[in-house]
């Protein structure tokens, strides 16, 4: 057990996988010689060496159209697109490339990659380095979609992404690269689509995500010591495959369900979980499902605005206790 | 050209011992007439409404993917475009697959899931049709650069239209090639019209393809895009220069469709007399004086004909009397377990 930043253990994640199996390459934008503009892979060029860690070129169709066609001819590529905006510049392989080869051949084709790429706000570098686009890559059947919020689930879920045999959107928290937790030692594997029940509690359930993972940790526990009431804060980790039985056997117990959600509101994930649990534990609920997200905006620079967009523990903890009483 | 003597005896007999010889030269006529009567099957099927959708036909390129895939080894790597029947067919996938896949029947290359525009058959180094223009570029760099990095001797070859020159993909894809020196020909087939506009209206360059290769120092080859016999050559000389390690090659060949862009387009758009002219140097027509003027007698030719008619014929009858996909086919293969699950 050692104590790793999220940002360590996503180097640690590749390097895992990278001793494990040499089909699996990594590149992307200054991500070889220079460790990556986050640092977050610093090490892999000198123990893997340029055959196997590239740096490529400001041509994200190229990177991502490259993953695609190692991938489909027997590699597992790891690509990293910088900033989760920029796969809006290929967004044709997200949307039409890598979920539909399998399907449009009718078996023939495969697309096992994973592309990794800095999601979130935080950093107040405004509206288009700063997005939470998960919900982009959820809403495409053919994906799996993750983002972890700790070390060890950087690496475990690293891990499984790259053994899935399915196109992987791996979204890492760009305000979580400094945060620090515990690891295990010897590899760690995860497997995908399983949430996380992170803190236990009998009378709301608070799902989360990434960053929001950590507010609504601290918010529960304002929750319990303020007001009483003690909160189940489940950890939605995998977006695709979505872990419903985590999330409807926690409401089934707490009666009470929140969604805290960096993305903006309209269709954010937290939108499809409501309609599940609507759907299909209406009468498991004592109160109506509260959505807690980012609004309707696109994110501002300036610091004091940028923290007022995003859910904080404060806002969770006002907006729970105003639905319980 | 190098030619090499294993290929240049290889079929030939006396008086037509040239670098292509006979064998091949009857192989690339059969492919050209496979490729033309199939797909002017297809286009009599639409009419009949037994095609659905849509598709694009190859009538007059015909010698573009007969050159390429007459040229490749097995284990060579075809990416095509939506306009992708051609290439299916020329690395030899029956014709009833391609027409089934055309007729959407149970029969058909993907049973009815991909469509006229997605013809892939990974069995035949056909790794599929790419109808978002200029998408597949990059994909063909990725299966180079595994043949690169894993030692493989394969080569890919990535078709394209006049059309993709313009699109940032094309642009990318070359300059990734070329930095990596991977094993990746990018063909050009320059038919004139981007879809339905003259592709010189629109591109800044006379040789949309060409007239770019320098930006990222590769050869400015230029190829008769209707003439099989030269496409060859040329396809010849870029297999070698890749699978020596000298990196990617960029080849436009000059062509023209006979038809419109899509089943939807007559092509009104074209000016008096340039169909007719083209027709003249019609690229089955000439494979045909070619064959003559190295001795191939009329009764051979005519036999290869009248087999890929009878071929045709009874892929159409095998097609029509095949049933739909089965519905089951709505689901599978979203997720590589077989299925669609996307929750627990």
């Amino acid at each position: 057990m050692a104590e790793l930043t999220y940002r360590d253990a996503v180097a640690r994640g590749i390097a895992q996988e990278m001793e494990r199996d040499p089909d699996v390459i990594f590149f992307g934008e200054d991500v070889a010689k220079p460790g990556g503009v986050f640092k977050a892979t610093v090490g892999l060029y000198e123990q893997f060496g340029g055959r196997r860690v590239r740096d490529c070129p400001i041509s994200e169709q190229a990177i991502l159209g490259a993953a695609m066609g190692a991938a489909m001819t027997g590699l597992k590529p790891i690509a990293e697109i910088m900033f989760s905006d920029f796969l809006a510049v290929c967004f044709d392989y997200i949307a039409n490339e890598f979920p539909k080869s399998r399907y449009m051949s009718n078996g023939q084709l495969k697309c096992p990659l994973v592309v990794r790429t800095g999601n979130g706000a935080g950093s107040r570098f405004g509206a288009q380095h700063s997005q939470s686009v998960e919900n982009w890559a959820m809403m495409i059947p053919g994906l799996k979609v993750v983002a972890p919020s700790t070390p060890r689930d950087v690496i475990g879920l690293m891990a499984a992404a790259v053994r899935d045999p399915d196109p992987v959107i791996f979204f890492e928290h760009k305000s979580l690269y400094a945060t620090k937790g515990e690891v295990p030692d010897g590899e760690i594997v995860d497997q995908l689509g399983s949430a996380k029940i992170v803190r236990p509690g009998k009378d709301a359930t608070i799902l989360a995500l990434a960053l929001m993972v950590p507010r609504a940790l601290a918010a529960a526990d304002k929750l319990k010591a303020e007001h009483g009431i003690d909160c189940e804060v489940v950890d939605v980790r995998s977006l695709v495959p979505l872990d419903t039985q985590t999330i409807l056997g926690s409401v089934a117990r707490t009666h009470r369900l929140f969604t805290v959600e960096e993305n903006p509101r309209l269709c954010g994930w937290g939108a499809e979980i409501v309609s599940i649990v609507a759907d299909e534990a209406f009468y498991d609920l004592d109160g109506p499902p509260v959505r807690i997200t980012t609004p309707h905006i696109p994110l501002p620079a300036a610091d004091i605005l940028e923290d007022i967009a995003l859910p904080t523990a404060d806002r969770i903890v006002e907006r729970v206790h105003r639905s319980m009483q | 050209m190098a030619k090499e003597p294993a290929r240049a005896s290889n079929g030939s007999r006396a008086g037509i011992n040239d670098d292509i010889g006979e064998k091949m030269r009857l192989t690339m006529y059969r492919m050209q007439v496979e490729i033309r009567e199939s797909e002017q099957r297809a286009f009599d099927l639409f009419l009949q409404n037994l095609v659905k959708g849509t598709s694009h036909l190859s009538l007059g390129q015909e010698a573009v993917a007969t050159g390429f895939a007459a040229a490749m080894k097995p284990g060579d790597l075809s990416f095509c475009t939506y306009r992708g029947h051609a290439h299916t067919l020329a690395r030899g996938v029956p014709i009833e697959k391609v027409l089934g896949e055309l007729m959407q029947r149970d029969n058909g290359l993907m049973r009815g899931k991909g469509g006229s525009m997605h013809l892939t058959s990974v069995e035949h180094g056909v790794m599929g049709s790419y109808a978002i223009i200029g998408a597949h570029l990059p994909i063909a760099c990725g299966a180079a650069l595994r043949a690169q990095y894993r030692g493989d001797s394969d080569v890919t070859v990535c078709f394209f239209g006049d059309g993709t020159t313009n699109i940032g993909a094309f642009h990318e894809a070359l300059n990734f090639a070329a930095v990596w020196k991977l094993p990746v020909i990018f063909v050009c087939e320059n038919n004139l019209y981007m879809e339905y506009t003259p592709i010189g209206d629109v591109t800044a360059v006379e040789h949309p393809a060409a007239d770019r290769a320098s930006a990222y120092g590769l050869e400015r080859i230029i190829v008769d895009g209707n003439d099989a016999d030269a496409v060859y050559r040329a396809a010849i000389t870029a297999y070698d220069k890749a699978r020596g390690g000298g990196g990617p090659s960029l080849i436009e060949c000059m062509t023209y469709r006979h038809s419109g862009h899509s089943r939807a387009d007559p092509a009104k758009y074209r000016p008096d007399g340039e169909l007719e002219k083209w027709k003249e140097r019609d690229p089955i027509k000439l494979y045909r004086e070619r064959l003559k003027q190295f001795g191939i007698a009329d009764d051979v030719i005519a036999g290869i004909d009248a087999d890929v008619m009878r071929r045709v014929n009874e892929a159409t009858e095998a097609c029509k009397a095949a049933p739909p996909p089965s519905l089951d086919l709505l689901t599978t293969d979203v997720y590589a377990d077989g299925g669609f699950a996307w929750r627990n």
